[in-house]
């Protein structure tokens, strides 16, 4: 039941390095001013800094003490200390990348000339053996919504690192605006620097843009570790644990990776298997430990300097994940988990429509939770590909009565991202294709709308769903503890598009055959042969999200990596969950 | 739950020093591993707080990106040689992080090379680099006239705009544009900055007359509305010293403001702005929404006769009848959150439509009388049985079970 190792499984390339060059650069940068100096971290950075480069290391490095910054008053810092008559040298770091819209409010605060700018280089953290993250969660909106092409370079600089370190690549395949732009971006950069000759640690790159699947990040996820970052927000790996998991007064923030043995057994399980996993271990913990009364002094010496130690760390971590999903069966029984996930499988399915749109209805309507309802209002959208009319604008004004109508900035972000729409009259299947094509085509003066609306995407979810079977026939019987595809991650329910479409690509080896679900998709597909590779580095699989990626999406990688005979690794420019996706576009506040 | 009492049931008898052996992560007394970065960072703050380090400059938190653009020019990152560099040529070296200078090109067509070449690389920081000089060097009617043709460099101008806070001139831009809607949508955002309340409603009044669609003009105008009628049932309530309130209903939801009215005001007449009647008719609020919200209210102070008077209608023949528009399952649910006494959720229970339904609530909430009549009209004689086990031998309800079983005159189908 466990996804242990198999066998045969290709090795993990050694990702310590990339943090051990991101170090490297930090304190590079750091002793270019010498002597002793009070460092400045802006809040977003803090966590991603204490993976790379502890306090220890920074006081070998003449750091004294450390602050941080919530906003970004650096400005007004120095303007202050100027107004002061005090004198000091400021040096700011800008990580990953320096923009020149920043220096700009340097010269135009008067400032410039009183502080030295550097850019470090900190693309890339790996918060596990196969997952990267470029901790980039403003990607999302900045990319997506706003229409900023700021984070390009990041990502396609990102893609040259890990090629300079591991090896070149021979395959990328991508689909999405964004893909195709940091592919060429990529491809710029390589452009310019040496050509490495090594062996490549992985060839194939598979590129894809968050909006080419709504649908999978909007779901509720039930695998382990997307239960906990749903209810508990991991953070750059790690996770806070209050009280009522801990059952003391006290707090814990813990490190969540494939060091927590415990953890990395049960992570990527439907959670109907995590309370029988973990019951079975506790058994045969005690088993262990019991060992203890047949012993003799020598025995018992052995028993204590070998097992002890791993025992008690075993049950350390047993108690904490037992206690989370306790905490998590708590909390979900209290919201009626049952029924929403019921909901949720009613709309991927295209089943009892009306039946879900009354649920959604009175979950407004109870006011039960702000991001949940706004996460339900998109899922039923996306997959019927808009309201109609008069739901649209029922559950709109509801939505408002009950959260507060400054949320109506939210639903105009919404639109305009296609996740919450109208659906137009007279749109059918062909009309809707027709008027697609032509907006890619079509770059004239005056289609100022247009330009706008056409980064959303307008794809049609049942057509896709149907076409690449992501939705199995109800009826069947789904045995969560045997899992015999990727719909497990969703109770059997759906298949992650972004994976299935992963799948399929690796199948064919591109796109042959697959023209009517890219078609589906607004296109932007593309795959490219780079060069030749060994036929090892194939089974390595080098996945990159730009927006975002959820923990069910690793899961069903890993799952479907098993399937195969391949690793992937997941390189993502953040994790994201529903909730983050969507407080990324709220704007009601300041 | 098993499985918690096996793991703590666990025995361990060499209760030595487990801390930094068995790598055990030290954990301060704020949650935060020892070492750790945000562990130093608290550490610093708190040293500071007690006064035992230098104090330093009070951090100011407002935000400071700039306002008004002052003459700026990109010629100061220059340095060196003058190049005679193309626009092209530029880009590259911009590319690459070496330095450049914009200034130089000083005719539009080469501007607008200069920005289509940076377009053409993908490079948003490089869009927005060339746009901030275009902004300087170019007056806006003729940006806006170029940038209409070029929708890439449109969109990192309008987000430059909205990140360096440059109201006006967005407003201006989506004039000309066209984009009225967004327009009015930007100008409304700016309420969101404005803390004081009346101010604030002044704000929203003056946003009455924008371009928004039909229904956000609808939305605004209800906004406008609550936040006037808010201040002012706020006042009335700071003058008589009524009602002890816990927050303030200020910017609070239509429905919030609702519950509070229903909580506080309820039963007052329709003429006044605090009455639930009053705001349930100014704001369109549906019949199913309201009543939703006064159970939720009058069930919390138990006034289980307000309760019963929301769901009392009188039908053609002048009865009175109980009708829901939420199911009475849902009814059930809300009461029995607050505590209602049994009989009470007897009561509506009863009123459930579906016997399955009627059936399954009533034993999760234990109503008997319910459960055990409803066996009884099943003629289902086992689970009575069943049940029985479930109740205290001496009560009224395990002796009625009784009485059913030796009822001989029932016919039992098992």
């Amino acid at each position: 039941m466990a996804h242990t190792e198999w066998k045969d499984a290709p090795g993990l390339p050694d990702f310590s390095l990339l943090k051990r060059l991101a170090r490297d650069q930090l304190i590079f940068l750091l002793e270019q001013l010498p002597g002793k100096k009070d460092l400045f971290i802006d809040a977003d950075l803090m966590s991603p800094l204490d993976r790379i480069a502890n306090v220890t290391i920074l006081k070998q490095h003449e750091v004294d003490k450390l602050y941080k910054v919530e906003l970004k008053p650096i400005v007004n810092l120095v303007n202050a200390d100027k107004v002061a008559g005090r004198f000091r040298r400021y040096k700011i770091i800008f990580t990953p990348q320096k923009f020149y819209a920043c220096e700009t409010v340097l010269e135009e605060q008067g400032v410039y000339g009183d502080v030295t700018t550097d850019e470090w280089n900190f693309y890339i953290l790996p918060l596990d053996d196969d997952i990267l993250s470029l901790e980039l969660p403003e990607f999302f909106r900045d990319n997506f919504l706003e229409g900023d092409q700021r984070w390009v370079t990041t990502a396609g600089s990102a893609l040259r690192l890990l090629q300079s370190v591991y090896g070149s690549f021979s395959k990328v395949y991508g689909i999405g605006r964004c893909a195709k732009m940091v592919y060429e971006s990529w491809r710029e950069l390589m452009e310019d620097g040496e050509q490495r000759t090594r062996q490549p640690e992985f060839a194939k790159v598979f590129l894809v843009d968050r909006d080419v699947d709504f649908v999978t990040p909007l779901c509720s996820q039930v695998v382990y570790e997307g239960l906990v970052d749903d209810l508990f927000r991991i953070k750059c790996g790690s996770v806070e644990f209050g009280p009522d998991v801990t059952s003391s007064d006290k707090s814990i923030k813990v490190m969540l990776n494939s060091q927590d043995k415990v953890f990395s057994e049960i992570r990527n399980e439907h959670f109907s298997n995590v309370f029988g996993f973990l019951s079975q271990k506790a058994k045969n913990l005690q088993t262990a430990y019991d060992k203890r009364r047949g012993m003799d002094i020598q025995q018992m010496k052995a028993f204590v300097a070998d097992e002890l130690k791993g025992l008690k760390q075993e049950h350390r971590l047993l108690s904490l994940h037992i206690g989370a999903s306790e905490s998590m069966m708590k909390k979900k029984t209290k919201q009626d988990f049952q029924e929403l996930l019921k909901t949720e499988h009613s709309l991927l399915e295209g089943f009892e429509i009306r039946e879900c749109i009354t649920y959604i209805e009175e979950h407004i309507n109870r006011q039960v939770s702000m991001i949940d309802s706004l996460r339900l209002l998109c899922l039923l959208s996306i997959t019927e590909n808009g309201l109609l009319s008069k739901d649209y604008r029922s559950l709109k004004a509801q939505y408002l009565q009950s959260y507060g109508i400054e949320h109506l900035l939210t639903f105009a972000n919404l639109r305009q991202l296609g996740l919450l729409e109208e659906q137009q009259a007279g749109e059918t299947l062909t009309v809707m294709e027709s008027k697609v094509g032509k907006l890619v085509n079509d770059k004239t003066v005056g289609k100022l709308t247009d330009a706008f609306s056409s980064l959303a995407k307008k794809s049609n979810f049942r057509a896709l769903s149907k076409r690449l079977a992501l939705v199995p026939k109800s009826g069947e019987e789904y045995d969560l503890r045997v899992p015999r595809d990727m719909a497990y991650v969703f109770s059997g329910a759906y298949i992650p598009l972004s994976c299935k479409l992963i799948e399929q690509v690796l199948e064919r080896d591109g796109w042959t055959g697959m023209e009517e679900v890219t078609r589906m998709l607004n296109g932007q597909e593309f795959a490219v042969t780079e060069a030749r590779s060994k036929t090892d580095a194939q089974r390595i699989v080098l996945v990159m999200f730009l927006g975002g990626c959820t923990f069910s999406e690793i899961s069903a990688l890993r799952f479907l990596g098993k399937e195969r005979g391949c690793r992937f690794i997941v390189v993502t420019t953040a994790i994201t969950n529903s909730s983050r996706l969507l407080e990324a576009l709220l704007d009601n506040s300041a | 739950k098993e499985s918690k009492r096996a793991v703590n049931s666990i025995l361990v008898d060499d209760d030595d020093d487990e801390e930094e052996e068995d790598g055990v992560e030290r954990v301060s007394w704020s949650g935060e591993p020892v070492g750790s970065i945000s562990w130093s960072v608290k550490e610093t703050a708190s040293s500071i707080r007690s006064g035992s380090e230098q104090s330093f400059p009070k951090i100011d938190t407002t935000p400071s990106l700039s306002k008004q653009g002052s003459g700026y020019s990109l010629s100061s990152l220059f340095k060196g040689d003058l190049y005679d560099l193309s626009p092209e040529e530029t880009v590259r070296r911009m590319q690459k992080g070496r330095a450049f200078s914009l200034e130089k090109f000083r005719s539009l067509q080469d501007k607008l090379l200069l920005l289509d070449e940076a377009v053409a690389v993908y490079d948003g920081n490089l869009i927005t680099a060339v746009l901030i000089y275009l902004k300087k060097s170019l007056s806006k009617e003729i940006l806006f006239r170029e940038l209409m043709a070029r929708d890439v460099a449109l969109r990192h101008y309008v987000h430059y705009l909205k990140e360096m806070g440059e109201q006006k001139l967005l407003v201006e831009l989506m004039k000309a544009l066209g984009r009225t809607e967004d327009m009015a949508l930007m100008q409304y955002k700016e309420h969101l900055n404005i803390k004081d309340e009346g101010q604030r409603r002044d704000f929203l009044k003056s946003c009455l007359g924008l371009p928004f669609s039909q229904d956000d003009a609808t939305h605004v105008q209800d906004h406008y509305t609550l936040l006037e009628r808010q201040i002012i049932i706020e006042a009335d309530a700071e003058i008589f010293k009524k009602f002890p309130r816990k927050a303030s209903i200020l910017n609070m939801p239509i429905i919030t403001t609702l519950y509070y009215s229903c909580f506080y005001h309820y039963g007052e007449s329709e003429g006044t702005y605090s009455s639930p009647e009053n705001i349930r008719k100014t704001f369109r609020i549906s019949e199913k929404q309201y009543i939703l919200t006064a159970l939720g209210a009058r069930a919390k102070l138990k006034s289980w006769f307000d309760v019963d008077s929301l769901f009392n209608t009188k039908n053609w023949l002048g009865y009175t009848k109980k009708r829901s528009p939420i199911g009475f399952h849902r009814v059930v649910d809300i009461l029995q959150k607050n505590s209602a006494p049994v009989n009470v959720l007897q009561e509506y229970v009863n009123l459930i439509d579906s016997p399955e339904l009627k059936l399954s609530v009533a034993l999760k909430y234990k109503c008997h009388d319910i459960v055990i009549n409803t066996y009884r009209d099943l003629k289902d004689r086992q689970e009575l049985v069943v049940y029985r086990e479930k109740l205290e031998r001496d009560s009224p309800e395990y002796r009625k079970i009784q009485e059913l079983l030796n009822n001989v005159q029932i016919r039992w189908k098992n």
